[in-house]
């Protein structure tokens, strides 16, 4: 279960007060959304989407489209971590701003920007570039903030003697990166690339068929491919586009994912060999094919050595202590009162924009808050309802989940939003069966958080706990409500709380639908977001966009932070 | 390079504080040393005394608060790169395999690829690790592992070997065929060092290696004695001349008696050093009780206990230290003798024990301090977070936290205080209001 284990240890919830740097950070996303609504208005009131051909020849060429997209976001997002994460744990002074931002931003409902990107973008840029650049901004606001949390809580946590050694030995800033910052990040870089994928499959669907009234933006893709089936009602082609789909997914798990995992076991810190390591078989063909050891020997080698030897020779040692003694220059402070500034200018417009606002649309977006808080609601519960007992059941039981967890893993890697086409196809003409849509899209983007996590904690119930239980005589009852439900509390409401992310981030595309020419909506702030972005109305996009971070951001503090730090204080066996 | 008045290295008057204010605490205060080539020093003390990182200020690791470190006559800057560490937890690289490890030392220095595996391998030879070059630390056992660590800070050729605590994470067995074999490279010649330097709790290691132990005491860090060794290797550890030398060690670190108020301490918030309760438990300090009421005379030479109970040496000072505090034995001359408090204690009942250890804790300033400050509030109960605080005037923070668990451990034993974990509260035992209403 190592995997589950993995993927789902929250690091987002750092233990912190709400500070001032909070504030600033809260402002920041504000004045933004400001400018993209700024430069949405600019943008073409009618956008024309490409053409997308349902032949299944135009699959593979859809899915390498798809893929190259995915790959571009993630190496932006490869590189942001190295940079961004570096800086924040080695600069005091640069880490009082940049984690708080981190943390606002990822607990932002990232689909919310999606409109007011796109319609910047393309105000900017031809719409062609401008829909795919969205993608990849989308995509990339998807995936870099747990990678980055992620490679600055290993930096944070190298072992002090092994620091210690590398000063002692004299390594400089190259060597120390190679030989033990990434070696030692590598494990938790690599699984948080995978849940990045995950996740990014997640947006790109999204991106790639978003239509706001006159506005089709469309991009050439598998999402593409499937929303233009699901117009028109075709379902063989729903079926090949989602045969596609996991087929590319399965391809990367078994090609990349699988081989990186079973390769970086050799960088975990324990000094223990572990029973049953993570195995794959292309990793083990790897490295049993002569042809290829003999390449790294010849070029890669010699190659890695050369480099070693010209940064070694060009970079001084490093002591112990960085940079955090010295006072930044004046070019710095300069920029820094240029930045905050803009800010106030920023927020200045922004506030005035806001008070155009009429009191009838606030209230509008409140009740849209309410409705859409309610949808969430009822999704994580229907998820928690079923995935507590099954998640149980798997985890407890070990033949069972033999052949039950990959089953799951497959039918979890698939995107909902690929399959709401498909979901829409049968509820759109149901009375109020948007509503019901959009709860069924949030509880399918969600529920597998959960489950994962309650497999992951019911497999760590240790054993003595459970004979225990068992000689006490306890009811199944009682059993469930001292030892199952309490062990399974961390595990339930880290969970949870990725689940309530997704869930508001799938409101926006699943409140307002554009199918087969015609446009459904049921109230909420997502929809409503939507149709502020279809009419040109920007106040009332900027106010309904802010509303909904805003309160994503207060439910996150006020709420599942508290829950998040009871779980780790009194329920963590550890 | 000359050395001034043949000294390698020297300290003086290194402090290092941490925290700022009222919090400040001092953990090296006004340390003098110095190290001349040739010589094998060992820092000796309790935990908690500042060796380590004093060892840290020596390498350069950690610059002091004030102070100054001279190397070769001259003041350190930065990581001194005549000086290398043999850590306690090794500080391998788990990823890269043996060879590798010691490699990457010489890597780091610019020594070209094909002189650093010749140079690699001559090194693990040496050490007795032939064979292993491919393996990773994970696959050795800790001897073998500790091996690694030797065969990378020779591969360095220090002048200065620093060894901080190397052989305490060690099994019984490894660490003094280790021992041995460290001896016999240095007393032999083999290396090119110039100096050892060796952090130790461990007082026969001390005197078995060491030409010279500098005994440390903590709260604040500081040197209190220097005691030279002048026997010739190999020691023989049963030698009259050896136990002697123990148990001078021994009577250095332990019997310092002192007046009841230095002894005890003042309460905190009171002028005055505040004693820090011993980080002992209860049952343990009824084990060493026991044992000392089952020997002739009620007594015995501190060395042979730490046989005896099979206990860290250092452990056992600090179980000798809590039995101190608490008035069941005293310390002199190397030698424990139980107080006839301390014979009632070892032969009574629980219920007993518990009226005694009671009694004998409402001495104690710091539980004195606690007990009138819980009388003095509301409902008599006291949030964790207070004492915390008010405890942290006195010690550093992680120190606070340890008395404050320390305290609960012990008042909840002598059943004078009452600690809710979930409200993080203390409470006064309601036996014990009244006692005093």
């Amino acid at each position: 279960m190592a995997r589950a284990e993995h993927i789902f240890r929250n690091a987002q919830f750092i233990q912190r007060r709400f500070s001032r740097a909070d504030a600033l950070v809260i402002l920041a996303v504000a004045v933004l959304i400001y400018v993209g609504a700024r430069l949405a208005l600019a943008a073409p009131a009618m956008v024309a989407g490409p053409t997308i051909s349902l032949a299944p020849t135009a699959l593979p060429t859809y899915a390498l489209y798809s893929t190259g997209r995915m790959l571009a976001a993630y190496l932006l997002s490869f590189l942001f971590t190295l940079v961004y994460g570096y800086i924040a744990a080695y600069n005091r002074r640069a880490e009082a701003v940049m984690m708080p931002l981190l943390d606002v931003l990822q607990s932002v409902p990232i689909l919310s920007f999606l409109p007011v990107v796109l319609l910047s973008l393309s105000a900017l840029l031809p719409e062609g570039i401008a829909a795919e650049l969205a993608s990849v901004v989308l995509i990339f606001t998807s995936q870099a903030w747990n990678m980055t949390f992620a490679w600055y809580q290993s930096l944070t946590t190298i072992p002090v003697e092994l620091r210690e050694a590398s000063s002692i030995f004299r390594f400089n800033r190259w060597l120390r990166l190679k030989t033990l910052e990434l070696p030692f990040g590598a494990n938790s870089l690599i699984w948080n690339s995978m849940m990045s994928w995950a996740g990014g499959w997640f947006f790109l669907m999204a991106a790639e068929i978003f239509t706001v009234g006159q506005r089709d933006f469309r991009l050439p893709g598998l999402g593409a491919y499937l929303s233009e089936a699901a117009a028109q009602g075709d379902r063989q082609a729903i079926l090949m586009g989602i045969a596609a789909l996991v087929a590319v997914i399965v391809i990367l798990d078994q090609f990349v994912w699988r081989p990186l995992i079973a390769w970086s076991e050799r960088f975990k810190l324990e000094m223990v060999e572990s029973d049953n390591p993570p195995t794959s078989w292309f990793y083990d063909l790897l490295r049993s094919s002569q042809l290829l050891e003999r390449l790294v020997e010849r070029t890669w080698r010699p190659l890695s050595e050369r480099l070693d030897a010209w940064l070694i020779r060009r970079l001084a040692p490093l002591g112990m202590d960085e940079g955090d003694g010295e006072q930044p220059s004046w070019p710095v402070y300069a920029l820094m009162a240029g930045l905050v500034a803009g800010l106030l200018y920023g927020a200045y417009r922004a506030g005035t924009m806001l008070l155009q606002v009429p009191l009838m649309q606030w209230e509008w977006i409140a009740g849209g808050v309410l409705l859409t808080l309610a949808r969430v609601i009822a999704a994580l519960t229907i998820a928690l309802a079923w995935t507590i007992p099954v998640g149980v059941l798997i985890g407890t039981n070990e033949r069972l989940a033999r052949w039950l967890q990959p089953v799951v893993q497959v039918t979890a890697s698939v995107p909902a939003t690929a399959l709401f086409p498909v979901v829409l196809l049968a509820l759109v003409r149901v009375s109020g069966g948007l509503g019901i849509a959009a709860v069924l899209l949030m509880l399918m983007g969600t529920q597998w958080y959960v489950l994962f996590n309650v497999i992951a904690g019911a497999a760590a119930i240790p054993q003595d706990l459970k004979y225990t239980a068992a000689l006490l005589g306890l009811s199944r009852w009682a059993r469930w409500r001292t030892l199952i439900l309490p062990a399974l509390f961390p595990y339930i409401v880290t969970g949870a709380i990725t689940a309530s992310g997704g869930a508001w981030n799938a409101s926006i595309v699943a409140e307002h639908v554009s199918y087969a020419g015609q446009s459904y909506y049921t109230s909420g702030v997502g929809s409503l977001i939507a149709r502020a972005t279809a009419d040109g109305d920007y106040p009332l996009l900027l106010a309904a966009t802010l509303s909904m971070v805003l309160t994503v951001v207060i439910i996150n503090r006020a709420f599942w932070r508290r829950l998040y730090q009871l779980a780790e204080e009194r329920f963590r066996m550890e | 390079m000359s050395t001034q008045n043949g000294k390698l290295l020297e300290l003086r008057q290194v402090s290092q504080f941490y925290g700022r204010g009222e919090r400040r605490f001092t953990a090296v205060d006004k340390v003098n040393l110095s190290l001349s080539a040739g010589e094998f020093v060992a820092l000796l003390g309790p935990s908690g005394c500042g060796k380590s990182t004093l060892l840290r200020i020596i390498t350069g690791l950690q610059a002091p608060t004030s102070g100054q470190v001279l190397y070769r006559g001259q003041p350190l800057r930065g990581v001194n790169p005549h000086a290398t560490i043999v850590f306690q937890t090794f500080a391998l690289f788990p990823w890269l395999t043996v060879q590798e490890n010691v490699e990457v030392a010489l890597k780091a220095r610019g020594v070209p690829a094909a002189l650093r595996a010749p140079r690699a391998i001559d090194l693990l030879d040496r050490v007795g690790l032939d064979g292993f070059e491919s393996a990773y630390p994970r696959e050795l056992s800790g001897g073998m592992r500790q091996k690694v660590g030797f065969a990378r800070a020779m591969a360095v050729e220090p002048e200065l070997l620093c060894l901080d605590e190397p052989f305490s994470a060690l099994d019984v067995l490894s660490a003094e065929s280790l021992r041995g074999e460290l001896l016999e490279l240095w007393t032999g010649g083999k290396i090119p060092t110039q100096a050892i330097l060796m952090v130790t709790h461990n007082i026969e290691e001390a005197v078995f290696m060491a030409d010279r132990i500098v005994v440390m005491d903590k709260a604040p860090g500081r040197v209190v004695a220097e005691v030279k060794v002048d026997l010739s290797h190999p020691r023989d550890r049963k030698s009259a001349a050896f136990l002697a030398t123990i148990d001078r060690v021994y009577a250095t670190l332990a019997g310092q008696t002192e007046a009841e108020s230095v002894e005890l301490g003042s309460a905190p918030g009171e002028p005055g050093r505040t004693r820090a309760l011993p980080d002992v438990s209860i049952n343990d300090l009824a084990g060493l009780l026991e044992r000392l009421d089952d020997l002739p005379g009620n007594r015995a030479d501190i060395y042979r206990l730490t046989e005896d109970l099979k206990v860290d040496s250092s452990y056992l000072l600090s179980l000798i230290e809590a039995a101190e505090l608490l008035g069941f034995a005293t310390v002199a001359q190397g030698d424990i003798s139980l107080t006839p408090l301390g014979e009632t204690f070892a032969e009574a009942s629980i219920l007993g024990r518990k009226a005694i250890f009671a009694a004998r804790l409402r001495r104690v300033p710091l539980f004195r301090w606690l007990l009138s400050l819980l009388r003095a509030s509301q409902r008599q109960q006291l949030d964790r977070g207070v004492v915390q605080t008010a405890l942290e005037l006195e010690f550093p923070q992680a120190e606070a936290e340890r008395q404050v668990e320390i305290a609960i451990q012990w008042g909840r034993y002598g059943e004078v205080l009452a600690y809710d974990d979930a409200e993080e509260t203390f409470y006064l035992e309601p036996m014990e209001a009244k006692a005093t209403a």
